[in-house]
């Protein structure tokens, strides 16, 4: 598997937030876990913390408070 | 007198009496349409006995998820001007020392895109803002920013850390609260604005055990200063309390003492300081002739929250003394080992305190690989957690 970048694990999880949306809200340790489960050693946590960062930062993706913190698409994007 | 747009006969209750008003402070600033709808909404509320408040959501400033409290209206068609009506937390100055200067810039900034009222400052230690729309969040956030203030913690992330003015102040403090403060703010900040704990994480910085910002009952984790070596003794400053006559010092002092372990034979006071829960209570009312030793640092207690999901928690002695330096890499070593197991194994809106009853004090301090002490009690007077085979 080739080593991840920030961006790569990023694509990563905005593809998955694509796919638990409107059924599933998740936290970014749970996003974290998930890339870790997903690309093992090319992965950690500080790389998830930096994609999650690149999510924020280009507006993909915000957070939404509901009891607690989750990551979740941003319905402004590309607008 | 000021422009009422509803009668408020249940709210103008509220002001009667010796005692402050938050109706009259509200009412203060009613010129604003947000005001007097809030003051309409307040009424109502207090008619039905029911809050008309929602919160949550989306809002909040591009790139942070906390700082901004997204809140709203369930009657807006009747209130339109605080159908949003978002709470704002900007990170308070260490202390919470301003210039005037200062403090006008906030007010200036919040006049100009929210109703104007403030809490000053609210129970997590930052400067509160109440009531402003969606549209007007990055406008102040811009400002804000530009005039070198940051926006404060909300939800699942690190909290605004908050301090006593410690030495800034007061000759008890036994380490420099406002710089410790100051640091983990400043290293922290990805947590601070990026939630990604199960829940909140608050951390409080008192300089002695008088613990004025209330930390070992607030913060999830508490910085309390204390000394390890003999309280210090002015026999002098003893003498003239003694012949002054207005304090009983073998009845108010070492008669209150909690493990009496003052002596005093009428002119002599003496301490055995092996014995001393360093409860503050003869330093506080001697405070001429006592004063903390010299050999100061800190205990670092955790586990302490205010009841939510569960019940209240008092935080319990994870570290019985620590010397607290910068750039105090131990304490963040801590921090570091707490929060990586806590953020993968708990629960969401499981805080550590209760994270820590779940699995056991003794598995937590295995994982964050810290020895157990006999000084980690569950409250004062009872056994440790942790069992010894002597």
């Amino acid at each position: 598997m080739p080593a991840q970048t920030p961006e790569s694990v990023a694509d990563a999880m905005y593809a998955m937030l694509k796919d638990y949306a409107g059924k599933k809200n998740l936290k970014a340790m749970d996003l974290t876990k998930a890339m870790i489960e997903k690309f093992g050693d090319d992965c950690d946590k500080q790389l998830c913390k930096s994609a999650i960062r690149i999510l924020m930062d280009d507006a993909r993706c915000t957070y939404s408070y509901v009891g607690g913190s989750y990551v979740v698409l941003n319905p402004d994007y590309g607008k | 007198m000021t422009d009422k747009k509803y009668p408020t006969p249940l709210l103008d209750d509220l002001e009667k009496g010796p005692w402050p008003s938050f109706v009259k402070e509200i009412k203060k600033s009613a010129k604003s349409p947000m005001v007097q709808d809030l003051l309409g909404l307040l009424e109502r509320s207090y008619e039905e006995k029911i809050g008309h408040w929602k919160h949550g959501g989306l809002v909040g400033v591009q790139g942070y998820g906390g700082g901004v409290i997204g809140r709203y209206s369930d009657l807006p068609a009747e209130f339109p001007d605080v159908s949003e009506f978002h709470t704002i937390r900007v990170n308070q100055p260490s202390g919470w020392f301003y210039t005037s200067d200062a403090l006008r810039t906030l007010c200036d900034i919040w006049d100009r895109h929210g109703s104007g009222l403030t809490n000053m400052h609210g129970s997590t230690g930052d400067i509160v803002f109440l009531g402003t729309k969606t549209t007007e969040l990055e406008p102040i956030f811009s400002e804000l920013t530009a005039a070198g203030f940051d926006l404060g913690g909300s939800g699942s992330d690190m909290r605004t850390p908050s301090c006593c003015n410690g030495m800034a102040r007061c000759e008890w403090a036994c380490y420099d609260t406002m710089a410790f403060c100051n640091d983990v703010t400043q290293t922290y900040q990805d947590e601070l604005h990026r939630p990604a704990f199960p829940y909140k994480f608050k951390i409080k910085a008192s300089g002695c055990p008088n613990d004025c910002v209330a930390s070992i009952a607030r913060s999830d984790m508490s910085v309390i200063g204390t000394w390890r070596d003999d309280i210090q003794i002015d026999p002098a400053a003893v003498k003239e309390y003694a012949l002054a006559g207005k304090l009983d010092i073998g009845k108010d002092v070492a008669g209150r003492c909690p493990t009496k372990v003052i002596d005093w034979d009428g002119t002599t006071l003496a301490i055995d300081n092996s014995n001393c829960v360093k409860c503050m209570h003869c330093i506080n009312v001697m405070p001429k002739a006592l004063s903390p030793g010299k050999d100061r640092g800190a205990t670092i207690l955790i586990g302490a929250k205010a009841p939510i999901v569960q019940g209240a928690l008092l935080a319990s002695v994870l570290v019985p003394f620590i010397k607290l330096e910068q750039p105090y890499e131990d304490v963040k070593e801590l921090i570091a080992a707490m929060w990586d197991l806590w953020a993968e194994h708990g629960k969401n809106r499981e805080r550590i305190g209760e994270f820590i009853q779940r699995i056991g004090l003794g598995n937590f301090l295995e994982q964050i690989g810290l020895d157990p002490a006999p000084e980690m009690v569950i409250q004062p007077r009872t056994n440790p957690y942790i069992f010894y085979n002597l």
